[in-house]
């Protein structure tokens, strides 16, 4: 029984619900594996308990699977991602005296927009010797890569003009409330849990700053995917069912109330409610308000490791960490996802299985029918907010190209 | 060298200098979880971190480790996995240990070595404790319901231990948790005469 069992890290977020379900639902069961879910605050825990066999997958901010493979910062170790655990799921939320100078509303804003008003505050900040300062999750994570994006995009520069510190998810709302940051750009449920503390306004969802943005992923040791392989095939149809059953209809509720337990994310059941049903409550005491697609966890081949998605996310890095661009480390960083795997674990079921393993990256201003060796697929857009693309084969000029 | 000591334990951490002071790695500091962590390494240039594996600041700390790569001694993410054996045993005790570049893994074995050593010392102290305390716990539920039978039963306390005892055996549990048993149903039925 115990090569069934999969030891699973998680941080608790939202989007750690897939193996959550797989486990408390019997999806995984039903695979025949065990799954035992292990709790730590911080990334670097479950990246240490993942890398020294304490754990055999872990949910992982999807950049910081890149870097560890890259050995960025520490000895490499490879990395492999057979499952996509969501996409998008993350706010930026000012301080209220951020909200107040920019001139937040109770409606999501235009990101031009909001931006055109934050740099003039930021530069005047930046003047009087008191530059904006924002939290992140992880240096290597995607709310690092996509609030840098988005500041880029409209004129600021996240090194020069404003700061940018780490804070952990659990202690982000505090850090707002003691005034140690301006902005926060994490997961939920902590942005809902800032703005009811009062202390906080949601000024984007990050999904308006790339419609189909990477987040999560399932990451494990290549040394396990190649030792455990069918195993872990189990496991990647164990998760799709559960993420099957995380956007049906009704299911909501229930998911919610299990996530909130004390022993996964011990965050308010209706804060949780409402990212997984795509309502965020933007201002303390507001309405929540629904924006599609905030949290996007099973349809259109979410769960797919497209090699384009690690790709862009090695741009970033190269972008952020200035590096010089590497041919060799570009091929590495994509080869952290392993589609094929997804492939070969979810063929002969009913979901759509994409024919290529690499896409233009925000090229879709509408949904538009995608090659598929299995089932319909359906690809909807994937904009990012200034309307570049990103094209994998072409990672040189594509970042030539940017602010 | 200098080795710098975070832990959210305060008493862990002092458990762990002790240990380092006796085998006469003396240039010790103590980071106060409760200030602000980067200025405290910052001011204390250390060659050697020494933080529990739980620690909430782990991924700020890394972050500034990273930025420090522009500064003239930057520290590295984590100790040489030249060493496999040492950092396994130490992730398994809960330590996590970051170092200079450039500084030897035999200078660098005898203070993980030692860190090791003072986590598990403390782990089983912990141990002892929560045991101890369970103990005492469980002697004074037992207490308790010996007082409730024989007042009900009007018996003495020997004859009060023996029923215990006796309904412990035949039912394959126990005594604390008969104990308990008998307190619950004091507690919902105590006022039924």
């Amino acid at each position: 029984m115990t090569g069934e069992r999969f030891r699973i890290g998680f941080l608790p977020l939202v989007d750690a619900a897939l193996p959550i379900l797989a486990h408390e639902l019997g999806f995984a069961a039903r695979e025949g594996l065990a799954i035992e879910l292990v709790r730590d605050m911080t990334w670097a825990t479950v990246r240490d308990r993942l890398l020294y066999g304490h754990t055999d997958a872990a949910h992982m901010i999807a950049p910081l699977a890149i870097a560890t493979t890259l050995g960025r910062d520490r000895p490499a170790v490879p990395l492999a991602v057979p499952f996509v655990l969501g996409l998008n799921g993350n706010a930026v939320t000012f301080s209220a005296a951020l909200a107040a100078e920019v001139g937040l509303t109770d409606a999501l804003g235009d990101p031009q927009q909001i931006g055109a008003a934050l740099k003039q505050i930021a530069l005047a900040r930046l003047a009087a010797g008191k530059p904006l300062r924002f939290g992140v999750v992880h240096r290597y994570s995607s709310h690092n890569y996509m609030l840098r994006y988005w500041l880029a995009g409209v004129g600021i520069r996240p090194d020069q003009d404003v700061e940018i510190v780490v804070t952990s998810p659990p202690f982000a709302a505090d850090a707002l409330a003691a005034g140690e940051v301006d902005g926060i750009c994490v997961g939920e449920p902590w942005n809902s849990i800032a703005v009811e503390r009062g202390v906080g306004h949601i000024a984007l969802a990050t999904a308006q700053i790339w419609r189909r943005g990477v987040e999560k992923v399932l990451a494990m040791r290549e040394a396990v995917l190649d030792d455990r392989r069918s195993e872990v095939e189990a496991l990647v149809r164990a998760l799709h069912a559960a993420a099957a059953h995380f956007v049906a209809p009704g299911a909501a509720e229930a998911s919610a109330e299990i996530l909130a337990r004390s022993e996964y994310l011990d965050a308010p059941r209706d804060a949780i409610l409402r990212a997984i049903t795509d309502r965020i409550r933007l201002t303390p005491g507001g309405e929540p308000i629904h924006y599609p697609d905030f949290m996007f966890q099973y349809r259109e081949a979410a769960n797919f490791p497209w090699r384009s998605q690690a790709a862009w996310l090695y741009s970033q890095m190269v972008r952020w960490d200035y590096m010089a661009f590497d041919a060799v480390g570009a091929a590495a960083a994509s080869n952290v996802f392993r589609p094929e795997v997804y492939r070969a674990a979810l063929a002969g079921s009913g979901a759509p299985l994409p024919g290529a393993s690499s896409k233009l990256e925000g090229g879709l201003d509408e949904p538009i029918g995608a090659g598929s060796t299995q089932g319909r697929l359906t690809l909807g857009s994937d904009r990012f907010f200034d309307g570049r693309a990103f094209d994998p084969d072409d990672i040189e000029a594509y970042l030539a190209e940017l602010p | 060298m200098r080795i710098a000591i975070i832990d959210t334990s305060t008493t862990r951490a002092a458990i762990i200098s002790d240990g380092l002071r006796a085998a006469g790695l003396d240039d010790l500091i103590l980071i106060d979880p409760t200030g602000p962590l980067v200025a405290q390494i910052e001011a204390a240039t250390p060659e050697v971190v020494l933080i529990n594996l739980e620690n909430p600041s782990r991924d700020l700390l890394e972050d500034f480790f990273a930025m420090s790569r522009a500064l003239a001694r930057p520290i590295a993410m984590f100790v040489d996995q030249s060493d496999t054996e040492a950092t396994f045993a130490a992730i398994d005790a809960g330590v996590s240990a970051y170092v200079v570049d450039g500084l030897s893994q035999q200078r660098i074995k005898p203070v993980l070595d030692l860190a090791v050593r003072r986590f598990h010392a403390f782990s089983s102290l912990q141990r002892e404790l929560d045991d101890a305390k369970h103990a005492l716990a469980e002697r004074a539920a037992i207490d308790k319901a010996k007082a409730i039978v024989m007042k009900r039963r009007g018996i003495d306390e020997p004859a009060a231990y023996a029923l215990l005892r006796g309904q412990a055996m035949r039912s394959n549990r126990r005594i604390a948790e008969i104990a308990e048993a008998i307190i619950t149903s004091e507690a919902l039925m105590g006022d039924m005469e």
